[in-house]
Order: C-alpha cells, then sequence, then structure tokens
C-alpha cells in the first residue's frame, strides 16, 4: 500500500508566535498512502504544522509543499487536492446531515451530479440512509465525528489531515473511526493524522514523536519501539516526552 | 457562483430554521415604527403652565381663559405666589410660569405698554423656544384683539405686511412624516447590519468557518455569499417597513419606488459590508456588538434624522460625506416626501456608490482564509 511518492515534503518548518517557537525546523516527508500519526502532548506543536500544511496558517520559514504546491503560494490549489477534520467539531449543528453533505461537497465545487452521487455514497457508506433528515445537533458525538470525516473526503482529496479527530469518545467508537481510516487508504489516500491516544500510535505506518515543537523520533511504531527498548508505544512516549517541557 | 448559490441556500435553511429570526424580521419593525414615529416627536402637545396673577382682573382672567381653552395648554394650579410657581418648575410640574403683575388692566386701559414675565424651563432650548414662541403668539393675538376693539372698526387700520405661507411637500405639518422614513433607514441599517454581523462572527465562535477555509473558495465568493441572504431580508424589510407606514402612518410615497429600492440596494451594500468588516475584525459576538453600536451611534446621531445636517459644523459636514446613514435618510425623505426624480438625487447616488464598491473591497480583503 505504501509507494515511494512523496505527497507532503517538509523541511526546516519554523512556526513562530511572537517569542515562542511552535515548530522548530520539523523536516519529514510523507508518502502515497501511508498512514502517517503525530504523536505528542497538548502543546507540542501537532496542531499548528497540521494547520501550516492545510494552508489554514502562514509558515514562518521553511520549505512545504503539500500534494506537489507550495504551502506559500498554492494555498488554494493545496486545499482543493486535501480534506481537513479538526478537533473542534465543525460541522452545522442546525443543518441535517443531508445539507451539511451537500453544502461542503457544494462549496468544495462539485457539481451537482456527482454530488447528488457522492451523497448517497456517503449516506450508505455511514449507514445513516435513515438518519439523513436530522439535524447534527440530535446525533451522538462518534456518528457526527464519522461524519465529519465522510465530508472532509467528499471531494476525494489526495491527503486528508485530521487533527485529533476521536477526541472524546470510547475506544470501541474509535475503533470502528479506525476501520474507517484504512478504508480510505486502502483508496490510495494518505492520512495524516495526530493524536496522543497510544492505542491509535500503534495504528499508524509511521510515527513522529513531537516534544515543544520538535520532533523527537520519526519511524515505524516496531522500529521504534525497537530502539528504545520498549514493550508498547506509551513506554517509548514517556521516555522521550520525558525530557520536554510541556510535560510534567 | 454555483459555489456563491450554495452559501446563500444555506443561510437561508439556517435563518428560517432559527425560532428567534423571524419574529426579529417580523416584530422589529412594527415596534420601531409605532413607538418611535409616535414618541419621537418635537411638537409641543401638552405645555403645562403656570400662572401668577396679581392682578386678578377681567382682562387677566381672560388672558388664563385662552390658555385654558388651547389644546395645546393645561394650566397647573399655583397659589398665587411665585416660590410655588417656581418650586413647580424645579419639580419638573410644570414647562413655564407667566407671571402678570398688579396693575396690568390699569397700565392696558391707560395706554402704557402692560408687561408680563414668562419663565421658561429651558432644559431642553427646542421645546422652551417652541413654548415661548405658543405663548407669545396668544398673548400678541390678545393684545391686537384689544387695540382693535378700542380703536374701534370705523378707522383705518394700519397696514402691515401679511404672511400667506404655504407648507411644501408636508403640508399638514405632520411630524410623522418626517420621522417615518428616517425611522426606516435606521430599521433597515440596524436589522442587515447587525444580523450579518452577528452571522459571520458566529462561525468564527463555533470553529465552522475552519472548515469553509480549508476549501479551495475563493473570499469574494464567501462575502457575497454571506450578504446575499441579509441583504434580500433588509430589503425585504424595507418593504414592509413602508407598508406599514403607510397603513398606519399614512406616510406620501410621492417618487418612485424603484428609484427609493435601487438606492437602498447600493446602500445596504455599505451597511452589510461594514457589517461583514467588522466581524472579519473580531473574535466574538460580544466585541462585534459593542463595535457596531459605537459606529451606530455616532452615523444615527450625525445622519440628520433629528436634527438637519446643513446647520452642523463644518467638521461634521466633511464627516458626512462618508457616513452612509446621512446619504439614504436624505435621498429617503426625498423621494418619499418630495418626489424627487434620479437627476435630483443623482449626487448622492454616486457617493453612495463609491462608497459601496470601497467598503466591499475592504471587507473581502479584510476577511483571511490563512491567519
Amino acid at each position: 500500500m505504501n509507494s515511494n511518492e512523496i505527497v507532503i515534503d517538509v523541511q526546516d518548518l519554523v512556526k513562530k508566535f511572537g517569542q515562542f517557537v511552535a515548530n522548530d525546523n520539523l523536516t519529514f516527508k510523507v508518502y502515497k498512502g501511508e498512514i502517517f500519526g503525530f504523536l505528542g502532548a497538548n502543546g507540542a506543536g501537532k496542531t499548528t504544522a497540521i494547520r501550516i500544511m492545510s494552508g489554514l496558517l502562514e509558515p514562518t520559514s521553511g520549505k512545504i509543499n503539500v500534494a506537489g504546491y507550495n504551502a506559500y503560494t498554492q494555498r488554494d490549489l493545496i486545499k482543493a487536492n486535501i480534506g481537513y477534520m479538526s478537533q473542534k467539531f465543525s460541522l452545522y449543528d442546525d443543518l441535517t446531515v443531508r445539507e451539511n453533505i451537500r453544502f461542503f461537497g457544494g462549496i468544495y465545487g462539485l457539481s451537482s451530479k456527482v454530488l447528488k452521487v457522492r451523497i448517497e455514497e456517503l449516506l450508505s457508506s455511514l449507514k445513516m440512509v435513515d438518519f439523513k433528515d436530522d439535524l447534527i445537533s440530535s446525533l451522538p458525538l462518534g456518528w457526527k465525528q464519522r461524519l465529519a470525516f465522510s465530508i472532509a473526503m467528499i471531494h476525494n482529496p489526495i491527503i486528508v489531515f485530521l487533527d485529533e479527530p476521536t477526541g472524546g469518545v470510547d475506544p470501541i467508537t474509535r475503533r470502528s473511526f479506525w476501520e474507517m481510516i484504512y478504508n480510505v487508504t486502502s483508496q490510495g489516500t494518505t492520512v495524516f493524522v495526530t493524536t496522543h491516544y497510544m492505542d491509535e500510535a500503534e495504528y499508524c505506518d509511521r510515527l513522529s514523536i513531537m516534544v515543544d515543537g520538535r520532533i523527537e523520533a520519526l519511524d515505524s511504531p516496531s522500529n521504534l519501539k525497537k530502539k528504545y527498548n520498549a514493550n508498547s508505544m506509551d513506554e517509548v512516549f514517556v521516555m522521550l516526552a520525558r525530557n520536554g517541557k510541556s510535560v510534567a | 457562483m454555483r459555489i456563491i448559490l450554495y452559501i446563500i441556500q444555506k443561510e437561508f435553511l439556517q435563518i428560517f430554521r432559527n425560532k428567534t429570526m423571524l419574529p426579529i424580521i417580523f416584530m422589529v419593525p412594527i415596534v420601531q415604527l409605532l413607538i418611535l414615529a409616535n414618541a419621537a416627536t418635537f411638537e409641543m402637545k401638552n405645555i403645562n403652565l403656570s400662572v401668577v396673577d396679581f392682578d386678578n382682573s377681567l382682562r387677566s382672567r381672560e388672558i388664563i381663559r385662552r390658555f385654558d381653552a388651547s389644546p395645546f395648554y393645561s394650566i397647573v394650579p399655583t397659589e398665587q405666589s411665585v416660590e410655588k410657581a417656581v418650586e413647580l418648575v424645579h419639580a419638573n410640574k410644570t414647562d413655564a410660569v407667566l407671571i402678570i403683575p398688579q396693575n396690568f388692566e390699569k397700565d392696558f386701559d391707560n395706554s402704557i405698554q402692560p408687561r408680563v414675565q414668562l419663565l421658561v424651563n429651558a432644559i431642553n432650548g427646542t421645546s422652551a423656544a417652541l413654548t415661548n414662541a405658543y405663548t407669545s403668539s396668544i398673548l400678541i393675538s390678545y393684545s391686537q384683539n384689544i387695540m382693535l376693539e378700542k380703536i374701534g372698526t370705523n378707522i383705518v387700520k394700519p397696514s402691515s405686511i401679511s404672511t400667506q405661507t404655504s407648507y411644501w411637500y408636508n403640508p399638514e405639518l405632520k411630524y410623522s412624516h418626517f420621522m417615518v422614513p428616517g425611522i426606516l433607514v435606521i430599521l433597515v441599517t440596524i436589522i442587515g447590519m447587525f444580523l450579518t454581523a452577528l452571522n459571520l462572527v458566529r462561525e468564527k465562535e463555533i470553529g465552522t468557518i475552519e472548515q469553509i477555509n480549508v476549501t479551495p473558495i475563493k473570499r469574494y465568493q464567501f462575502i457575497i455569499g454571506k450578504l446575499i441572504p441579509f441583504w434580500i431580508i433588509a430589503m425585504f424589510e424595507l418593504g414592509f417597513g413602508l407598508l406599514i407606514g403607510k397603513l398606519l402612518f399614512n406616510i406620501p410615497i410621492n417618487g418612485s419606488l424603484l428609484l427609493l429600492f435601487s438606492f437602498a440596494g447600493i446602500f445596504l451594500v455599505v451597511a452589510l459590508g461594514g457589517g461583514l468588516l467588522i466581524s472579519s475584525s473580531s473574535s466574538s459576538q460580544q466585541q462585534v456588538m459593542f463595535v457596531a453600536f459605537f459606529f451606530m451611534i455616532i452615523f444615527i446621531l450625525m445622519s440628520g434624522i433629528f436634527t438637519p445636517t446643513e446647520s452642523m459644523p463644518n467638521w461634521a459636514k466633511t464627516f458626512n460625506h462618508i457616513n452612509p446613514l446621512c446619504y439614504f435618510m436624505k435621498v429617503n425623505r426625498m423621494i418619499l416626501l418630495k418626489g424627487a426624480r434620479f437627476s435630483d438625487v443623482s449626487d448622492s447616488f454616486i457617493s453612495i456608490s463609491i462608497l459601496a464598491i470601497t467598503i466591499l473591497t475592504f471587507a473581502i480583503r479584510r476577511y483571511r482564509k490563512t491567519t
């Protein structure tokens, strides 16, 4: 499933907010079809990096290429080719399932013919056909997250960025969310995900562990465990993060 | 274009699904017009007058009777003491005190110019001046009657200039005909501007704007998509307000409605664009309310709704070149009351169009998809 085709190429990414360095010289590559994880404590700079790659935030310096486009000059081209789902839940509570899908599909510029097909596809794959006219506010959180993920995928992007997509739900719901992630990667989409759940870290193909805005380690979960002589990702993470300021 | 339509459709779904929206759209104009058009008036309908009559003569009582008979005056009793009357003024229970001195009648009859004193509560200068004018005119007409009585009708009257006044555009001098068009301007501005501004910043607060900013949508598409729904609502509001004005206050509609709505259409781009500009620069609904309120107060008070802009100081007149409400206030009254044609208001059309283009450009540029 992984290929050598590079879809994200980041070199020496720096983001400063005043004196505070949120991203300190990040360098990494992400290949087509892989699940790439950003693991880190709160405030480690995961969200900042993901927002820069999605074109929501201006980087301070560094070379950033996403889906083959430059993150300084070609943001709208990047945006046409990526999906994004944030930790801050962002569907319209006062619109129905169908209306939400339709609206986001519409502003991604899908033709009404394609949009019609996509709506049916999404509803049936989410098993939400019976709930298509229910308001988002009436759905359980796990459903909303799955729907938000599907909407982030509505325009069949090359890469989808998920920023702590499963915050606040139980392990079983998280499990079914990850099944969806596997599903899209099997069709060639790259998934870039941030998390601080260790079980999710194990699901990633490759993982970079962030501490205080720096990447402390980057490898597959099994290699990381070997390298740090640990039994679980949890041990690896604690070992690396203990040296950082952001974890007590 | 299709992308803009998707935004408009979504906005309308949300607007009509919101239970507080429809009452706002329909109740606000009715309440505002009913209350303000009746309450915000400079007409003196009821002057409380205290008379301290030291003369107690036939003539002095005749004068009091004249005031009593006038529908504009209510006589507030005093106990024939100036101190008591002044107390009443202090307590705001009377607006003016008329003091008739002793020998008033005697002076009259001896052709010595009789004198009375009028004390007026002038906290509000305008109403004080009106009270003085009304009161003086009653006293003058009384003394003229007496003079004629004494001179007799057989003697040739001294000739004086007589004025034939005809009041144009508002012949009955109805204050509501002046105020209702003004209030309509305020109404559509407030509804349009606040709804637009609050709507955009709400998307910021709940975070949905992020999901829009991550799409390849163009900034102008987003801003125009946000503007059009509230533009339509505000235009509807103007029509609804005019209808109420016509039905309840029978305001004249002498000019072309097409001309009026065309001007309103451009004006609303300014008002709503301003609302979007404010909300682009704010991060919470509270902030938007404060900033929008700040500008609204200044623009409204300087717009000429109560006071003529022509008599404002020069700096204020200069400021009013960028006050959209001032243009619409003037044009709305001109079209409704005077039946002004396009050639009469073309200057204002040009100015408001320049403002519209400027503010829309600013609003689009100020909205940032990337922070």
